[in-house]
């Protein structure tokens, strides 16, 4: 029955002179999410609010859910548009309405009116008194609760007459392409996937590097990456992915290095890696899924050391989340399912048995002088192999 | 050039079959099932594989029950002949090597009330004929065993245990799982005391989705899929007719020069094995001789994780398994190699290569080339 959708968001409504330039953003963004839908939709913008209009026939929940991975949206609230063709009119549309979307009519409601326009001949409280009249009328079983309704009817006079009653959560944040770019470290775990959302979610556009080394790593959990990155897409849009091959790097690190020191630095080249992409692709981060205490690497003493090669700055988001909060995140975003299947990542393949958990930096700078010159030419040629390709949500 | 030796977790499809598939996909695709001339032709069709099938195993055509495959066949036949004989007993014999498609489904039978007994091997995958002796009771209604292993390529006393188990108690029914065994021996369940007996078509180089029962006459067995009442009854469905009719060619073909593909598959193997045994770290499990199967060999390889050592093969286009590819990709410790004994270091370090008799000596010494460097270098950065 509905044809329209009114779409709130938060955040934005309190940006100065640069207020458009969100609008324009996620406008674009719902049109381009809504291009995978079947249908034919119409987004626009009028006075603060961004409706969806549909033409035709078109699929409510898939509208729904692709409205709902659109980073800005605070609020879907499917709604019905009226002219305002007077007052006994409106009074029809809301009976009719109400009607429709609720078949049982056992609830308390309460009507919600507001005058955009104000030169409707009828205030907004006379509007809430005489429609909430009109469906007691039409339907005896309902009654009016104004402090705990169970259903807020909401009337709202602009230009065209604003009638709806559900508000579907969005997934908040910013619209994306509205706060540059960052890259993102990401494996096959839980937690790098959900740190780039989170920092997608903030409008940042994402690039990604993996580090992939076989035969140590299968072409299984290369897959399991790509399909990693195709779902964050579906909220970040399309990712740039590098995959870098990391094999004899470590090799490298794991012949000169004493072994306890192996993951740190093995997470430094990462780092110095992931940075010489983040710098060609002009991002102005990177992002990891690091959080503190988890694992030997991320104990507080290992993030500054692995930090202190880092030119730009690295955002953390999971940093000081609990590892349950993040599969909460991870299963909402459905990357969980994926990350848990069972192929080893390089991470694990040459961990120590007991890897420091607080290294010092002047030791392990010092650890790393064992690896000489050949690291140069080692880390040139695993970035000249990375193979580059652009992830597409499916 | 390309080595693929992991014909045990699946085989090249022949051409043959592969072309009369596609004639019965497109041209005579009737349903057996329908009284018009398309369903008779598709009947036939039936008709002939069963024949086929029936004259390798010198068995009757109408004792043939095709399937989707060995899992389906193993459980109709375990399940089937569990719920059939129930009255009779609750006791039902197994051994501790078998695959998952008959211990999983061992393992569903114990939690509804039935008594498994897990017969235990030697170290070199074989049970006992004195292990089964002792085990049997005249409540025992089900005696189920692997022909051949597919991880190591033991083969069992299926031959000796029928007549065990006959002699014991003829009321007893016996299930041979031969998925590894058939085409590769010569198989004949009359003469073995076999009432039941497991194949799959896509390890004979038919194709995916297919398989057989033996059911030896009068075996009382109820099946598991129920409906229509196609193959009387007893697997109701529409015929899978085009992998039937391959599955009839395929059957027919791995049975034609039999003997010369055996002497070459073993061929293959010893040369394998001398070959392989002269890397350092490495070593076979099993039997090395011809007691063993003559296309698999079980490869462990000190201080190289078995996943390391297939990916690096692969990447010089050798193909293998780590453990048995058929039980998925989840990296679980094997049971037949932990009841053969093998240290505990080496079972996250054996691998399976499997031959068939396409694969020539030119492939296995590109194979073994590969070894002598790969493995060398893999052991240079074990694990600490």
């Amino acid at each position: 029955m509905y044809k329209a959708f009114l779409i709130k968001y938060a955040e934005i409504a309190i940006k100065g002179k640069n207020r458009y330039l969100f609008e324009d953003a996620l406008v674009r963004n719902i049109s381009e999410h809504l291009e995978k839908v079947e249908g034919t939709f119409h987004v626009r913008k009028e006075n603060g609010r961004i409706y969806v209009e549909t033409e035709g026939e078109y699929d409510y929940d898939e509208t729904v859910a692709a409205l709902q991975k659109v980073f800005g949206i605070v609020g879907i609230c499917p709604v019905v548009l009226v002219e305002d063709e007077g007052f006994e009119s409106l009074a029809r549309e809301v009976v009719s309405y109400v009607d429709t979307v609720y078949p049982d009519k056992h609830f308390t409601f309460k009507v919600d009116a507001r005058r955009a326009r104000k030169n409707y001949p009828m205030t907004s409280m006379e509007i809430n008194a005489a429609v909430g009249e009109k469906i007691l009328e039409a339907f005896p079983e309902t009654k009016v609760d104004v402090h705990h309704p169970q259903v807020m009817i909401h009337i709202e006079i602009r230009p065209m007459i604003n009638i709806y009653s559900t508000e579907i959560p969005g997934p908040g944040g910013m619209p994306l392409g509205t706060a540059g770019k960052a890259m993102l470290l990401l494996s096959g775990g839980i937690d790098s996937p959900v740190a780039g959302y989170m920092i997608a979610k903030r409008g940042v556009t994402i690039e990604a590097t993996y580090f992939h080394a076989p035969p140590y790593t299968s072409e299984r959990a290369k897959q399991k990456v790509i399909d990693l990155a195709k779902k964050v897409a579906e909220y970040a849009g399309a990712i740039k992915l590098h995959v870098v091959n990391f094999t004899d790097v470590q090799l490298h690190i794991y012949e000169k290095c004493p072994h306890e020191d192996l993951t740190i630095i093995m997470r430094r080249y990462m780092m110095k890696i992931a940075e010489h992409f983040a710098n060609e692709g002009k991002c102005l981060g990177l992002i990891t899924g690091e959080s503190i205490g988890q694992v030997a690497s991320q104990t507080m003493q290992s993030l500054a050391v692995t930090n202190e090669v880092c030119h730009m700055p690295v955002y953390r988001p999971l940093i000081a989340m609990d590892k349950q909060d993040i599969v909460t995140i991870a299963e909402k975003i459905d990357t969980y399912e994926t990350s848990i299947l069972p192929y080893e990542d390089c991470c694990t393949i040459f961990v120590a048995k007991h890897p420091v958990t607080k290294p010092n930096l002047k030791h392990i700078v010092k650890s790393e002088q064992r690896l000489g010159e050949e690291m140069e030419a080692l880390v040139q040629k695993a970035i000249e192999n990375t193979e580059t390709m652009i992830v597409e949500a499916e | 050039m390309e080595a693929y030796l992991d014909n045990s977790a699946t085989t090249r499809c022949s051409s043959k079959a592969a072309a009369l598939m596609m004639k019965l996909l497109t041209e005579d695709y009737g349903n057996p099932s329908s009284m018009h001339h398309k369903g008779v032709v598709a009947e036939d069709y039936i008709t002939d594989a069963a024949k086929k099938i029936a004259k390798t195993l010198k068995v009757q055509e109408k004792e043939i029950c095709f399937t989707s495959g060995g899992t389906e066949s193993n459980n109709l036949a375990i399940v089937g002949a569990a719920r059939a004989n129930q009255r009779a007993g609750k006791h039902i014999i197994t051994s501790s090597i078998e695959h998952p498609s008959v211990s999983a489904v061992m393992a569903y039978l114990e939690e509804n009330g039935f008594e498994v007994t897990c017969l235990p091997v030697d170290a070199y995958g074989v049970i006992s004929l004195e292990d089964l002796k002792q085990a049997i009771r005249p409540d025992t209604i089900l005696v189920s065993l692997m022909q051949i292993n597919n991880e190591i390529g033991a083969v069992e006393p299926v031959s000796e245990a029928g007549a065990l188990v006959k002699q014991m108690n003829p009321k007893t029914l016996f299930h041979v799982d031969a998925i590894q065994a058939y085409g590769k021996m010569q198989i004949n369940p009359k003469k073995m005391n076999v009432d039941l007996l497991s194949v799959s078509g896509h390890k004979i180089h038919g194709p995916k989705g297919s398989g057989f029962l033996y059911i030896r006459e009068k075996t009382k067995l109820l099946p598991i899929i129920n409906g229509g009442g196609q193959q009387k009854g007893m697997r109701s469905g529409t015929e899978n007719v085009p992998a039937i009719a391959g599955l009839g060619v395929a059957a027919e073909e791995i049975y034609t020069g039999f003997d010369g593909k055996i002497t070459h598959m073993y061929e293959l193997r010893e040369h394998f094995i001398t070959e392989a045994e002269k890397i350092p770290g490495v070593s076979v499990n099993g039997h090395k001789d011809r007691t063993n199967a003559p296309h698999i060999v079980s490869v462990s390889v000190e201080g190289v994780r078995a996943e390391v050592l297939l990916h690096a093969l692969e990447e010089k286009q050798v193909y293998v398994s780590a453990g048995s590819a058929c039980s998925s990709n989840k990296p679980a410790v094997s049971r037949t190699l932990k009841a053969i004994g093998l240290a505990r270091s080496l079972l996250d370090s054996t691998v399976r290569f499997s031959f068939c008799a396409e694969n020539t000596m030119d492939e296995i010494d590109y194979a073994l080339e590969q070894m002598r460097t790969i493995i060398p270098m893999l052991q240079k950065y074990t694990r600490h």
